[in-house]
């Protein structure tokens, strides 16, 4: 174990690693919107009582959390456009098996955080006089998304670090440049190391911002 | 808008979960500026005739209609199935039946004054300026001016339940429905809660208040019903009703509620 650490081979290839950071907060960003907003939709049809709405939205949680990402971004990508008259890009593909992975799992949070609210809400916000929507939007969603917070923080840290896997299908974020660069240097060592450090730099703040927020939030309470 | 049809009529009134049938038909009307106690042990249907009256429930079958227009449509086939409703005119219904819940379910993510502005922003649109002045007074109302801002966690039960009155009073409801207000209560704070209906009583408000205080209902009541097995056992004045009760059940309630009295 002598292996003299040289960093100076990832430096010269940091405009190329900048470029990969970009990809990735990129599909992240997609993700996070897409994934954490489809959630709800298919969340609160697993909430619902209707049939018509319950069994789509099972089945659609049911499927994609029992089928690994890698292989839909790969579907996505090379199996698909077999199917359909359109090509679909690196990041089209990868944004896709993402969002709908974690708009899976997120549906499962959102609906968890909706039955957590107590019964008396509902029967406080109808006794005003509100409908259904009104109530989830202004009653029942803003507390449970409380609750939710520590759960939902957790998919947008699987999300952003579900990204590296659009390195499969070759899109331009930041293992994917990493890769290019440890084979064109052979200097896996450095290269892997960075990237790790990048992705902690990048993650640990969000995460404590999220924490203070919680804190905020628990203030009413 | 007075008419001759008594705000609130019931005819045949049914409930069932399941096999379980919580109201066997009940008859009631209910004249404006009428204050009805209902009394009844637990499991004798109050708090779930309550909640059919402002269609939390979906009565099973019967008709309930108010001021004199029957909620609800009949169903073409199948008439012993319960009459249908659109959600839509339930919505309507709520608007004009106020409740106050024995757990007074007050919106915990908004302020004392929030909660009462709530259902003057969303369901009746007012502007923010408008709705915070009718929620100050509702809130002057129930004495709470000084605590608009607090959070529901930072009141006592007593506050609360006085909020929750003041969120129901700020729609102007016609009838106000209050499901053992102060049963969650500590004893010493029960007091406050009566203060404030006994106030709405005598401002002529149409009540219907299912209770455990007796000697409130016997004060403050222009009637009073005893619900056994899902159906009005007894009813009439407090003074026949709760002094010279003639039925024999309601008796026994009565001996019971009394015994530790002095």
């Amino acid at each position: 174990m002598n292996h003299r650490w040289d960093f100076a081979s990832v430096f010269a290839n940091s405009d190329a690693l900048l470029a990969g950071a970009v990809g990735t907060l990129r599909i992240f960003a997609i993700c996070l919107v897409l994934g954490l907003s489809l959630g709800l939709v298919v969340g609160l049809g697993r909430y619902a009582r209707r049939r018509w709405l319950y069994l789509p939205a099972t089945a659609f949680v049911e499927f994609f959390r029992n089928t690994p990402v890698l292989v839909q971004i790969l579907w996505f990508y090379y199996a698909l456009p077999i199917l359909v008259p359109f090509e679909i890009g690196p990041l089209a593909a990868a944004a896709l098996g993402i969002s709908l992975n974690s708009a899976a799992f997120s549906a499962e949070i959102y609906r968890g955080g909706i039955q957590s609210i107590e019964p008396g809400q509902w029967d406080g916000a109808r006794a005003l006089g509100m409908g259904w929507g009104q109530a989830m939007r202004r009653i029942i969603l803003p507390q449970a998304i409380r609750r939710m917070l520590p759960a939902l923080t957790n998919r947008g840290i699987e999300i952003f670090k579900m990204s590296t896997l659009a390195s499969a299908v070759a899109y331009v974020e930041l293992l994917q440049q990493g890769k290019l660069i440890a084979s064109l240097n052979f200097n896996p060592i450095e290269v892997y190391t960075t990237i790790a450090v990048v992705f902690f730099v990048c993650l640990w703040p969000l995460v404590q911002a999220t924490y203070a927020l919680e804190r905020r939030l628990r203030q009413g309470e | 808008m007075t008419s001759a049809a008594p705000l609130l009529s019931v005819t045949g009134l049914h409930k069932r979960f399941g096999s379980n049938e919580v109201l066997r038909g009940i008859d009631l009307d209910v004249a404006r500026g009428e204050r009805i106690a209902i009394l009844g042990a637990s499991g004798s249907g109050k708090s779930t005739l309550l909640r059919c009256l402002n269609f939390m429930e979906l009565p099973s079958a019967g008709v309930v209609a108010l001021d004199g227009q029957p909620i609800g449509g009949e169903r073409r086939r199948n008439r012993n199935a319960g009459r249908t409703y659109g959600e839509r005119e339930l919505v309507r219904v709520r608007q004009r039946v106020g409740m106050v819940f024995q757990q007074f379910n007050l919106f915990p993510h908004m302020t004392a004054i929030g909660n009462v502005m709530e259902g003057l922003r969303t369901v009746r649109r007012l502007p923010a300026t408008e709705a915070r002045t009718r929620a100050e007074t509702e809130l002057a109302r129930v004495g709470l001016a000084d605590k608009a801002d607090q959070y529901p966690a930072h009141l006592s039960g007593g506050q609360k339940q006085r909020v929750a009155i003041a969120r129901a009073l700020a729609m102007d409801p016609e009838l106000l429905l209050f499901d053992e207000p102060t049963s969650a209560l500590d004893p010493e704070l029960v007091g406050e809660v009566l203060g404030v209906i006994r106030t709405l009583a005598d401002e002529g408000r149409t009540m219907l208040l299912v209770t455990h205080e007796l000697g409130f209902a016997y004060h403050v009541a222009s009637r009073v019903l005893f619900l056994a097995d899902g159906t009005i056992h007894e009813s009439g004045a407090p003074d026949e009703v709760l002094k010279n009760p003639q039925k024999e059940r309601t008796r026994t309630f009565l001996a019971r509620h009394r015994e530790f009295s002095f």
